[in-house]
């Protein structure tokens, strides 16, 4: 009888074990809800930090136009930016970011171009060895240095070829040409090596020289891919803050010419936020110029999506 | 015209912009190092920076950029590898992991400067830290997540799905699999994007001037108690790192040398950037050597 009981129970116990083995998560299965939680936990930092940088920098942008009151077409559209008394137009710098990112990118693609053919066109071992290193470098030279070299070099280049201080769009663009030249070039090579092979075979077949197939075939097929690129190209021009601020004169006045000192968003961002204070009209106003570089680069990213889709559509058909 | 004939001429051109590209960098670099070289000693770079003009040594700027650097690393080397291998591993081709993937794209292409402002409005202004070390790493880890992300899941996706077969057929977990044979596989390409992500945290600027602040106390280099006012790593002091101080020397500065001073610091922080670029390389085919077993 005691024998049987503890036998009974020895069963028990083994099936016991049995519908918990059975019943629960093995140590590999634990394991996995643990790295899952790891890995959902550091996704949800990203996006708390995105969604939080949207909502924070949005809702401190309008206060301009909420608690001021002052009217959205005034502020993009008047050209006196004198914030501490009241009057704050912020075209000059929407018309000095527009400028500095256009001219740069117009001076950088021809040459971003040109260097992304010679490297996979022309003497694809040479751009390999040598070029693909320099245009790391030039990615690599922080923007403080860009700026010095700008300060330094630039400006009074400039003062000396045309007059005036020297300081200016036209001083920002070359600055600006410079550090958006890497990135244009990079994107692009990757695009012409993107193009396939057989379409520049048929072409050399068909007896066009190089600068025919090159000008005809794989530039016309890259097209999307320069495009983002360039559009890349602008996006960082546009959100360039240091090195712009060292050799645009920061002066808060309509442009009228390329070599008379203006500002741009950033500029006017970096040299005001930490003179004013927290709450008041003038912060408000620089949050508001914040939230339209934030939109900007908002709307770079959507074009770029938008290239991107045309681009795919087109390989398709 | 004839049609070689424009080849030609295309070619002559397209020659002469590759020789102004490269021109520019060299010019470049000549410029900072024949400018800044004979300013840089031992004596700048340890010394002490006048608190007046500005001049003077950069030692304590140099040690701000590296403790910023290994406070940013320390932060977002973690953060993105979680975030990496769920992209890598668990995301499901849907809306969400679009979505994410958006956001980050969206982080990532936001200008540094933006960055910097979020960090002071956040940090600075909302919960009073101060420009403080710990304000300006968080601040660059915003900056640096997205780009380590993407690296660490380009790195993670390369790896052959035999690799990850392999895993699955002795039993173990998605996560043992990942984190004991993926992860090592892709290690040399991981280590590449954080040392070249190093470069650019090391030579950013317009992301601290509003975080980390544009002051450097000198500090006590003989007190490493990190809870110390004076200590170096007492992460609530304000502490202007190398890439600010020359922006700084450039647009405030007082000093009658400031040109020089600062073509000395632009040299020691490319030649730190240009270790980095080399480092990077260097190390990550040294690790692909070890990982694969491979010549």
């Amino acid at each position: 009888m005691e024998q049987t009981n503890f036998q009974l129970k020895k069963q028990d116990t083994q099936s016991q074990e049995w519908s918990k083995r059975l019943h629960h998560a093995t140590r590999a299965t634990r394991e996995d809800w643990i790295g899952r939680g790891i890995s959902y936990l550091c996704i949800g930092v990203i996006i708390l930090v995105v969604a939080s940088m949207l909502w924070f920098i949005t809702s401190k942008g309008i206060a301009t136009f909420t608690q001021n009151h002052v009217s959205l077409w005034k502020f993009l559209s008047g050209t006196d930016w004198s914030p501490s008394q009241g009057k704050i137009g912020a075209l000059p710098m929407i018309v000095g970011s527009f400028a500095v990112t256009f001219a740069a990118a117009i001076v950088a693609t021809p040459f971003a171009v040109g260097t992304a053919i010679f490297m996979t066109e022309i003497s694809p071992n040479k751009g390999r060895k040598f070029l693909q290193p320099v245009i790391e470098l030039l990615v690599g030279i922080p923007s403080v240095v860009y700026g010095f070299i700008g300060l330094a070099v630039v400006v009074p280049f400039m003062r000396h070829l045309v007059g005036g201080s020297g300081f200016g769009i036209i001083s920002a663009t070359f600055v600006l040409f410079v550090m958006v030249l890497p990135t244009i070039t990079s994107m692009t090579v990757d695009s012409l090596r993107a193009v396939p092979r057989y379409y520049k075979e048929a072409s050399l077949a068909l007896g066009a020289t190089r600068w025919q197939t090159v000008s005809k075939v794989i530039l016309r097929s890259a097209t999307p891919g320069i495009l983002t690129a360039v559009i890349f190209g602008m996006a960082r021009a546009f959100g360039e803050a240091l090195a712009v601020q060292m050799v645009i004169g920061n002066a808060a006045v309509m442009p009228k010419n390329l070599i008379s000192a203006a500002s741009t968003l950033t500029s006017q961002l970096t040299t005001g936020i930490g003179d004013t204070i927290d709450g008041t009209l003038p912060n408000n106003a620089l949050w508001s110029l914040a939230l339209i570089l934030l939109l900007m680069s908002l709307f770079f990213n959507a074009l770029v999506r938008v290239i991107a889709k045309r681009g795919q559509l087109k390989h398709e058909r | 015209m004839n049609a070689k004939r424009k080849d030609m001429i295309a070619t002559v051109i397209i020659d002469l912009i590759v020789a102004i590209v490269v021109g520019i960098l060299f010019f470049l670099l000549a410029y900072i190092l024949i400018k800044g070289l004979p300013h840089v000693s031992w004596s700048f770079l340890t010394g002490a920076t006048d608190s007046f003009d500005g001049s003077g040594g950069i030692g304590v700027q140099l040690f701000n950029s590296f403790y910023l650097l290994v406070l940013t690393m320390l932060i977002s080397i973690p953060i993105s590898l979680g975030a990496g291998i769920y992209l890598a591993e668990y995301a499901k081709d849907n809306w969400r992991t679009s979505l994410i993937r958006s956001a980050i794209e969206v982080l990532s292409s936001l200008p540094s400067v933006v960055v910097g402002l979020f960090g002071f409005l956040l940090f600075v202004v909302k919960f009073k830290i101060g420009f403080s070390v710990i304000s300006g790493a968080i601040a660059l880890t915003f900056f640096n997540l997205p780009l380590l992300t993407r690296n660490i899941e380009e790195s993670l996706s390369a790896v052959p799905r035999s690799q990850r077969e392999a895993g699955f057929s002795l039993g173990l977990s998605k996560w043992k699999t990942e984190v004991g044979i993926i992860l090592p596989v892709a290690l040399p390409g991981i280590v590449t994007g954080v040392v070249l992500s190093a470069g650019r945290v090391f030579g950013e600027a317009a992301a601290l001037i509003y975080t980390a602040g544009q002051s450097a106390p000198v500090t006590n280099f003989a007190d490493w108690n990190p809870m110390d006012a004076a200590s170096p790593l007492n992460p609530f002091r304000p502490a202007e790192t190398l890439a600010v101080h020359i922006w700084k020397m450039n647009t405030e500065g007082l000093a009658s040398n400031a040109a020089a001073l600062s073509a000395a610091a632009s040299a020691v922080l490319i030649i730190a950037v240009l270790l980095f670029n080399l480092g990077a390389r260097v190390l990550g085919s040294y690790l692909y050597r070890r990982v694969t077993a491979s010549k």
